[in-house]
């Protein structure tokens, strides 16, 4: 595991002579084991922030680096689960999940016993031989989470990976990756615009605001979380009714609705 | 404008209308005597001649002997389409460099059409093996090579994007990524490729000395044996259907392996 840090980052856009500011002034770091939630309207750029960290994109100023490091280019450190799932359609669930290992060059014993770790863990038995069109939206969800967690990466960036469910599989898929992340806390920069679904998953949360993206607030989440015993409840729901949840949430809407009024004038 | 589809029996019914009425035209215009009969033979001696030529030897070789030499041919041709054309194509459309250096070349020489291939070839080749294969090399490889890097150029930048997260090298990403994205696009050059292929054919053996369908034509030819060249007509027809036939059940299974 690894920390992230955005150290003044930004990343400016040129289209057509005009420049367009997108990100200023990032300062953030998410601790070795946090998980980090970034919220904010779309166009705020919190896309960009994740993008960068994976080396899916580059900074215009500033820096980004991960366990110390600092990030040029993609690579299988720095797991990372797409909105779209991004899964090869032309390979099994089984192959799919390998494909980053090979490129590990971790060998074939030890390939089969974590993937069978984490199709267990994910609940995909019997599927392994599936290819992902004959999977529904959840399920294949848990595969592209399957095929970044069994990479043992130095963190795990998340671009709303719920984004693409329908309701019902979403709380399904936000109550399994609850269960996953306090049992094996890992390094998450998770990107939504849910804001629940923040307050369920993340340790922190970071509200962004746009034009240009700059971080606008940080919420510790964790103590809140820790004091109310949330993750002795065993459904989402009951979270979500907790008085602690319903003020941090309404916190966090109000800043997120302060923004649409700025839009206004 | 395009109608609605027509149900499966109106279309068969319509499919035979067509076949009998050409038939027909052909059997008039034959009888009528416009044309001396050894010019424009009745369909039905076309037939026999077709029957007689399965078993009878007709300068050196059976029909069908004609046919598998054809189809080696073909195949050698085809083959190589395929193992420059796919290589070359998901190179190009994974190293610019590669691209802006072929496709100028590339463009220039397509539009020389197989048939053209012929002088040089017997040139080169004389009667020998090469020749012909050259000349449906030419015919065979602008599809293959043009549907593979159209397939794997725009491929969804997602796929690349895992891979390159995924930690895949170059090698990896084109025959692992770009490779099977662009199958569907392949395989429908291929189709092309192969009736092109077949199409060069005849032209390929025109320079053959020994055997082939087209060998069989242009002997025919020189024997003023109509019914001859055209049994090699229908024999070439039949056989290159039966090519798109056997790639479209290939496209089929793919596509229904990827579920669409």
């Amino acid at each position: 595991m690894a920390n992230i840090q955005f150290q003044g980052v930004g990343r400016i856009f040129r289209q057509g002579g005009k420049e367009f500011v997108a990100l200023e002034g990032i300062d953030l770091e998410v601790q070795d084991r946090e998980f980090v939630a970034i919220v904010g309207p779309s166009g705020c750029g919190k896309t960009t922030c994740m993008r960068m960290a994976a080396g899916l994109e580059h900074a215009t100023a500033g820096q980004v680096r991960v366990g110390g490091v600092e990030v040029t280019r993609p690579g299988p450190d720095r797991a990372v689960v797409f909105q779209q799932f991004a899964l090869f359609p032309w390979k099994t669930v089984w192959a799919n999940i390998e494909f980053g290992l090979i490129s590990l060059g971790i060998d074939a014993a030890e390939r089969e016993r974590r993937i069978r770790h984490y199709i267990e863990l994910m609940g995909l038995g019997g599927y392994e031989q599936a290819f992902p069109h004959q999977l529904s939206g959840g399920m294949q969800q848990r595969v592209a989470i399957a095929r970044a967690y069994v990479l043992d990466p130095k963190v795990l960036l998340m671009d709303e990976p719920f984004g693409a469910l329908d309701a019902q599989t979403r709380v399904v898929m936000q109550e399994e990756l609850v269960r996953l992340a306090r049992q094996h806390p890992r390094t998450v920069l998770f990107i939504t615009h849910a804001v629940e679904e923040a307050v369920y998953l993340a340790d922190r949360i970071v509200v962004m605001s746009r034009r240009p993206g700059r971080i606008r607030e940080v919420i510790d989440v964790k103590p809140v979380r820790e004091a109310e015993r949330w993750d002795a409840l065993p459904r989402i729901e009951d979270v979500m009714d907790q008085p602690s949840f319903v003020h941090l949430r309404t916190h966090i809407w109000k800043l997120l609705r302060e923004q649409q009024g700025d839009d206004a004038h | 404008m395009i109608g609605p589809a027509l149900p499966r029996r109106e279309f068969w019914r319509l499919t035979a209308a067509g076949a009998v009425g050409a038939l027909a035209l052909w059997t008039v215009a034959a009888l009528s005597g416009i044309t001396p009969r050894q010019f424009l033979p009745a369909p039905w001696e076309v037939v026999a001649r077709l029957a007689q030529l399965m078993v009878e030897p007709f300068v050196g070789h059976t029909l069908p002997v004609h046919l598998a030499s054809s189809l080696q041919r073909f195949g050698s041709g085809f083959l190589l389409a395929v193992a420059v054309g796919i290589p070359l194509g998901l190179a190009m459309a994974w190293f610019p460099v590669l691209d802006r250096l072929v496709t100028p070349l590339f463009e220039a020489v397509r539009f020389v059409a197989p048939i053209a291939w012929v002088p040089f070839a017997a040139l080169w080749f004389g009667t020998g093996i090469g020749g012909p294969v050259l000349i449906i090399f030419m015919g065979a490889f602008p599809p293959v090579l043009i549907n593979t890097y159209r397939g794997a150029r725009f491929v969804d930048t997602k796929y690349l994007e895992a891979a390159a997260m995924l930690g895949a090298g170059p090698l990896r990403t084109m025959t692992q990524v770009l490779l099977p994205a662009a199958v569907p696009s392949i395989v429908a050059g291929l189709r092309i490729s192969a009736g092109l292929g077949w199409q060069s054919l005849v032209g390929a053996e025109l320079i053959v000395a020994s055997s082939g369908v087209g060998y069989m034509m242009v002997k025919g030819q020189a024997a003023v044996s109509t019914a001859t060249v055209m049994s090699g007509m229908i024999a070439i027809g039949i056989v290159g259907l039966l090519i798109d036939i056997a790639l479209r059940r290939v496209q089929q299974h793919i596509e229904e392996r990827r579920g669409r």
